[in-house]
């Protein structure tokens, strides 16, 4: 077999990994956690921990934390909606899906944002579903057009219908899990189905520092028990809801996240659960979370670090921008954000087509961004010796009138060595100039169009479809909702 | 000589140290300064050179809250012998602040808080994740001029709006400004949903807070 070898960044020494779960084992034993969901507390009891009602603290000794990480998988297989094609979470297999839970869109016409609704989900949806480096969808923008109450479970039933991808999506409250887990089971045939092909990943974010909320603890507990996937997102901002230094705040993500790890892991024993986050540098002038400030990317790749000497799946919201148009800064924020994370063999990584603090999706930059993530999959395939000799043999017989272009070689091996970009500008200046002299959201706009014209979305059958309507209604009408929007029709 | 003692209580704000600002605070009692001057002549000189190295871009939010803090620490020395002179009239106002409903996030409007304090505002911080209505209680109760209203998620900056429903559906909306600020929040936000004022930054929230009790900042 010809390999290459699988470039890789580690940005801590074998040393400072030890000092650094040291640490946080020690804090989860004696400082410990806050826990604000009585369930989580009972649970933590049986399991033999200190779990104080009145001060929702929850100590948790390093035995019972080598034990949870013993059960908890070191890989995860997620599957499609029709089951047949899996991908693999774990080790450094490395996935990209859309920033998730923006409240805005880019419209590209105006340049302005604007409040999403249940249109630019769909648009989403099927232009993630047409872009092939994007292995997962996600429940990417909160729509405006529907009540907040059932705003959880209307992405994830719109996700479903218009992209057969994987889903990245979460809670917003506790009741709804249940028509969430119920929509994902229906797809399945069943509860039983849905753990042995898990569809999507439940994000479940703790209150940093060292605090997991009532409804975040209650998505471990019923994910953990359905068998969904949670992934956990401890967010410390540096100097404001975390240590300032790097390695304070690798230590405090640690903590967060084997404390969820934990109750998980109680709930149910090896429960799926990936090691992720969304920490950030905070900026000291403005009071933001810059995504993509080199110190939120080394802070991204150190934990992701971590979290694989603890042999565990790992997340990270990289390859996105601060940026509010798709401009220099959205380009190579996202850019050198999705080099990292793929040199750090991140396993999921959220982002792309993100801009404003995970808060805004464009259409545009998703395109743009499909791009760069085929960049970076290009990078860590790395270099390899594609034939028993490199050169050599091309060499026989030359002479002076030897070129590469006409030989059999180059149109072997040109298209799987070499990228060959859509968006990405390489025209000479005047053919640049004469195509109207475009920036890069301009064309991707264009494919953008594109896309969506040729790729009618993968709808489920009737019956499948006709199920998670029932579903999505009932909940509705539970919420005292009697109308939802209309889907655009195929 | 009290110009020493004024000059060490403006730096000890500039440097953010609460223990020497509470020190000196103390020191100006014992020396029978009148608490009014020591805050006009000593302190606030230095909570204003605070806001200009803000400004200027050398003072970030640590160098911020530090000196906030400093000047609740003086203020609080003082404030027993302020009101013993009857000098609580020459209070900037009462505010009433509070990160609404469902947020716990409270860095914001803690540094809010601090810095309206800092400026002469009584400040009855009620914390995080406050119920609308406890707001309108406590702004009744303290008879305030001003609620500020903190959100850092873009799903509870609608308790912003909600709130300003809920003083019109009570009758209120007349009695308290309404100042709306945190990361997800804009001056279009603002104007949206009625508010009063808005703020992008802390000292931008003191400025809008003094505008809007008709006391002109520069």
């Amino acid at each position: 077999m010809i390999s290459g070898l699988r470039p890789k960044l580690d940005l801590l020494s074998p040393a400072l990994v030890d000092r650094i779960i040291d640490e946080a084992f020690s804090i989860l034993e004696r400082t410990g956690v806050f826990f604000e969901n009585p369930e989580a507390r009972a649970l933590f009891r049986d399991a033999g921990q200190e779990a104080d009602d009145k001060t929702q603290r929850v100590r948790l000794g390093s035995r019972l934390v080598e034990r949870c990480l013993a059960t908890a998988p070191a890989m995860i297989e997620l599957y499609d909606r029709a089951g047949e094609t899996s991908f693999r979470v774990g080790g450094d297999e490395v996935h990209f899906d859309p920033g998730s839970s923006g409240t805005r869109i880019l419209d590209h016409a105006t340049q302005r944002e604007r409040k999403p609704v249940t249109a630019d989900l769909v648009s989403i949806a099927r232009l993630t579903e047409a872009l092939a480096h994007l292995h997962f969808q996600s429940t990417a923008l909160v729509p405006s057009d529907v009540p907040g109450e059932i705003a959880d479970d209307y992405r994830l039933y719109l996700a479903l219908l218009f992209s057969a991808k994987p889903i990245v999506t979460g809670t917003f409250r506790i009741a709804g899990f249940e028509p969430m887990r119920d929509m994902l089971a229906a797809v399945r045939g069943g509860a039983e189905g849905l753990r042995a092909k898990p569809l999507a990943i439940f994000d479940a974010c703790p209150s940093p520092p060292l605090r997991w909320s009532h409804l975040t603890s209650q998505s471990l507990i019923d994910c953990a028990r359905a068998g969904i996937p949670s992934e956990l997102i401890s967010m410390g901002m540096t100097g404001a809801t975390s240590p300032a230094t790097i390695g304070g705040t690798l230590v405090q993500h640690v903590v967060e996240n084997l404390a969820g790890l934990c109750l998980a892991q109680i709930a149910r024993p090896g429960a799926p659960i990936i090691f992720g986050g969304s920490p950030s540098s905070f900026d000291m002038r403005q009071g933001t979370c810059p995504m993509g400030a080199m110190e939120t990317m080394m802070i991204d790749c150190a934990y992701a670090q971590l979290g694989k000497r603890l042999r565990l799946p790992t997340h990270a919201y990289m390859a996105l921008s601060d940026a509010k148009t798709n401009d220099a800064q959205a380009g190579f924020e996202t850019g050198i954000g999705a080099v990292l994370a793929a040199l750090a063999g991140i396993n999921v990584i959220s982002g792309p087509g993100m801009l404003d603090y995970e808060s805004t999706i464009s259409l545009e930059k998703m395109v743009i961004d499909d791009e760069l993530c085929a960049l970076a999959y290009r990078l860590i395939s790395g270099i390899v010796p594609r034939e028993e000799l490199l050169a050599e043999h091309l060499f026989e017989g030359f002479g002076p009138e030897t070129d590469f272009l006409k030989s059999a070689h180059t149109r072997k091996w040109y298209r799987v060595e070499h990228l060959l970009p859509i968006v990405v500008d390489r025209d000479p200046y005047d053919a640049w100039e004469a195509k109207g002299g475009r920036s890069i959201a301009d064309r991707a706009a264009d494919r953008v169009k594109d896309l969506l014209a040729k790729n009618p979305p993968p709808l489920p059958n009737p019956a499948l479809a006709g199920e998670l309507l029932k579903i999505m209604e009932a909940d509705a009408r539970a919420n005292g909702i009697s109308v939802l929007p209309n889907l655009p029709a195929f | 000589m009290n110009a020493d003692l004024f000059a060490a209580m403006a730096q000890a704000v500039v440097d953010g140290d609460a223990t020497a600002a509470a020190d000196l605070a103390r020191s100006a009692l014992d020396s029978r300064i009148p608490p009014a001057e020591a805050l006009d002549k000593g302190f606030v000189p230095g909570i204003r050179t605070v806001g200009e190295l803000w400004e200027s871009g050398d003072y970030f939010l640590p160098e911020l809250i530090a000196s906030a803090e400093a000047m609740k620490a003086a203020a609080t020395v003082l404030r027993p012998a302020l009101e013993a002179d009857g000098a609580s009239s020459s209070s900037a106002g009462t505010v009433v602040i509070g990160t609404v409903d469902g947020d716990i996030h409270d860095i914001g409007k803690n540094l809010v808080s601090a810095m309206l304090t800092a400026n002469g505002f009584k400040v009855i911080d009620l914390g995080a994740d406050v119920k609308l209505p406890a707001f309108l209680e406590a702004a009744e109760r303290a008879g305030a001029d001003l609620i500020c209203l903190s959100a850092l998620l873009t799903t509870t900056m609608l308790g912003q709006k909600r709130l300003i429903e809920l003083l019109v559906e009570r009758g209120l909306r007349g009695r308290f400004k309404v100042l709306v600020g945190g990361a997800p929040t804009s001056r279009r936000w603002a104007e949206e949903i009625g508010a009063d004022g808005y703020g992008e930054s802390a000292p931008a929230a003191v400025r809008a807070a003094l505008g809007l009790m008709g006391k002109v900042t520069s």
